[in-house]
């Protein structure tokens, strides 16, 4: 069954940010360029935080408008990025409403999230959690 | 150093004539490793000898070290600069975004010279720097207001830091500090007037890069056992659920906690305003530092209601820590948890440092009881003893200095004190007013000798209580060799730049394995012999400025009072100083 990263309580969120520098850590690189998650304050840290990631959507925009069918759309919802299809038009990242389509500069191609969880493991408040989605 | 690291990178900016370049120099770096070691190199490289710590060639020197954003709770970053508070080594340090964006933006340092005509604000946005027109930030009553407003103009948002200055540091108040994303602060020694005599109202920065190592599995494990430790070790717990606040009731029940300008050294009310109180009646919200997963930062929420509208209010969110509890409210007799949180809100609207104003009041008060001070000079102010409201209006008139009382008010209380008398009972060490531990001897100690005469020098209030438990005898040699041998350590954990919270995590084992992931093999012996020159360069400076270990002044008052070791021995203090200064010179 297909994963994707849930948001379970934002308000539990503290805006450390570790989970962003988890997600880049994923290709053992320090930093935040490759994250495909973000935090940020809702407008100033008093208020809260706003955590940012792709919600897996079951008919995803991000790859209806792909020119290279570069990202396609995965089995159960969200998209898989083909690398070597994407010219890095940057279509994806202006259709994502929320925002959940990252941009590495130095690749000039998306970032997008691979659904690993790899983030939860470094989230101390349990603010996010990898699910089970079902397919549609 | 790994391949590609811009630690190296030090970013210039030159507001006389509005330029910017970058130099490399990665030689410093390896020798100095980053944070306060690079920021000692290059103070005393681009500040020049004896200068007024308004000039414009004085530098405001802002520093990370390699762990920056490659290792957790490495999330603060230094600032270095002349003290206009103390008259040299200006060292302050501070957290929020500040130290992650700078090294995501691609430098190691940054260093602002000269002097701007108008006001100005920098936005750093990786290897863009502009300078932006402040003008119309310039005299905004709230700090509040100018992060606000930033925010909504900057990109950024999430990565970036937003450093500004309120209108203490316009109007050169010596203890102005530079708040970063509110709540957070670079808060001693007045950093914030420099950048005021500067006209630089505030700093922005972002950026997002990415290191990559030749052991990648050791850059893994070696992060998840460091962010396993942080989690889950019991030493790092306090920080995370009370805060430091915690400290108020363990420290007044053992009677050394500095209470009405330490004229007592226990609170009756400390009750209502302990960390206990605070969280159960007032905590709104806790959050973190960038990369680090303690969150100790506790915000207050206080309702308010209008006094002219019925059913109308206003939520104010207010950051306490202890040394804000101590300064503002046990050392002002201020026992009203409520009025303790407006006073905090003050100083973080005109953005004072929290410690050296309270301190300042205290003794202010002291005067005024002891009919030293007519309300002429207090500007028609009755201050007494948790009066809080006469004191918001007096952080006002710190600011403001309408007269010569708070004229000299606001250079500190040593000047205050040298100006209108009480110098005996003028709470300050080396020039900067004492943070809140009346423990005993080793801390008053530390306060004096320490290289920016900070309790987070070399932790004397800690060897105070661990002498005591362990039953030892207070040794001038061993007090000396003690602290001088935290304060090699502490250069360390400030280079890479660690908060000192961390450092029990941070062991010298640690720091090493940590190394070996950039490609350093330094062992325990390697760091401490850095750690003993960067501390040798901070006391040459502070020499250079004019600072001496037998000029220094110690206010009797700290020897009136009861401590853990009962009333404090002069003798001992004398000889402890002595020791440590032939330590020093013996570097």
């Amino acid at each position: 069954m297909a994963k994707r990263l849930s948001v379970i309580d934002v308000d539990l969120c503290v805006g450390c940010q570790c989970c962003m520098f988890a997600c880049n850590r994923r290709f053992a690189e320090a930093g935040l360029s490759r994250s495909a998650i973000h935090i940020k304050s809702v407008g100033g840290f008093e208020r809260g935080f706003v955590v940012t990631v792709c919600r897996a959507c079951s008919d995803p925009p991000c790859a209806r408008v792909c020119p290279t069918n570069a990202l396609v759309r995965r089995e159960g919802g969200g998209v898989t990025l083909h690398m070597n299809k994407c010219i890095g038009c940057q279509n994806c990242l202006k259709e994502c409403d929320i925002g959940a389509i990252f941009w590495d500069k130095n690749m000039n191609k998306p970032v997008i999230c691979v659904y690993c969880g790899y983030c939860v493991d470094f989230c101390p408040f349990d603010v996010i959690k990898l699910e089970s989605i079902r397919g549609e | 150093m790994i391949e590609n690291d811009t630690i190296k990178r030090i970013l210039y900016v030159d507001l006389s004539r509005r330029r910017f370049w970058v130099e490399e120099d990665e030689d410093l770096f390896k020798s100095y490793l980053g944070g306060a070691g690079v920021a000692i190199q290059l103070l005393h490289k681009e500040c020049p000898k004896g200068i007024d710590p308004f000039s414009p060639d004085n530098p405001a020197i802002f520093t990370v070290g390699q762990f920056n954003a490659i290792f957790p709770i490495a999330s603060k970053m230094v600032a270095m600069f002349k003290s206009p508070l103390t008259g040299n080594l200006g060292e302050s340090h501070g957290g929020g975004r500040s130290a992650i964006a700078m090294r995501m933006a691609g430098y190691g340092a940054l260093v602002i010279k000269g002097k701007s005509e108008t006001p100005v604000y920098i936005a750093i946005h990786d290897d863009d720097v502009h300078f932006r027109d402040a003008s119309v930030l310039w005299g905004m009553s709230s700090s509040y207001t100018v992060g606000r407003i930033i925010r909504e103009q900057e990109p950024g948002s999430g990565i970036r830091t937003i450093m500004r200055i309120g209108r203490a540091g316009e109007q050169l108040v010596s203890y102005a500090c530079l708040i970063t994303e509110t709540y957070r602060h670079f808060g001693r020694m007045g950093l914030g007037a420099v950048l005021g005599s500067k006209k630089v109202k505030a700093i922005v920065i972002s950026g997002k890069r990415s290191f990559k190592f030749k052991d990648q599995k050791l850059y893994r494990q070696t992060y998840k056992e460091i962010f396993k430790s942080l989690v889950e070790s019991p030493l790092m717990k306090k920080y995370h659920e009370l805060g430091t606040s915690m400290n108020i009731n363990p420290l007044n029940e053992r009677k050394v906690l500095p209470t009405k300008n330490l004229k007592d050294n226990h609170f009756d009310l400390a009750d209502e305003i302990s960390g206990e109180a605070f969280a159960v009646n007032y905590l709104g919200r806790r959050v973190a530092c960038s990369h680090c997963p303690v969150s100790c930062i506790h915000i207050a929420a206080l309702r308010e209601p209008y006094e002219s509208e019925p059913y109308f209010y206003k939520t104010n969110m207010i950051s306490y820590d202890y040394e804000l509890i101590y300064s503002l409210g046990s050392m002002l007799g201020v026992g009203s948890s409520r009025g303790l949180l407006k006073l905090m809100d003050e100083v973080e609207i005109q953005g004072l440092d929290a410690i050296s104003t309270g301190v300042a009041l205290a003794w202010a008060t002291e005067m005024k009881e002891r009919g030293y001070l007519s309300e002429k000079e207090t500007f028609g102010l009755n201050l007494k003893w948790g009066d809080y409201e006469n004191y918001i209006k007096a952080i006002k008139l710190i600011v403001e200095q309408p007269n010569d009382f708070f004229r000299f008010l606001a250079k500190g209380v040593i000047q205050a004190s040298s100006k209108y008398g009480g110098t005996e009972f003028a709470l300050a060490f080396g020039g900067n007013e004492m943070p809140g531990y009346h423990t005993g001897p080793i801390a008053y100690v530390g306060f004096i000798t320490g290289a920016r005469h900070s309790h987070l020098d070399s932790a004397g209030y800690s060897f105070d209580q661990k002498f005591k438990a362990a039953g030892k005898n207070l040794v001038p040699q061993e007090i000396a060799n003690s602290l001088i041998a935290e304060e090699k350590w502490r250069q360390i954990l400030s280079s890479l730049v660690i908060c000192f919270f961390a450092r029990k995590v941070y062991t010298p084992e640690i720091v090493s394995k940590a190394y070996l992931v950039l490609e350093y093999d330094l062992v325990y012996d390697d760091l401490l012999k850095i750690g003993e020159k960067i501390l040798k360069s901070k006391y040459d400076f502070k020499t250079r400025e004019g600072f001496r270990f037998d000029e220094l002044k110690i206010p009797h008052r700290i020897f009136e009072l009861e401590t853990l070791f009962g009333k404090i021995s002069k003798d001992v203090v004398k000889r402890s100083i002595k020791k440590f200064k032939d330590e020093i010179e013996n570097l």
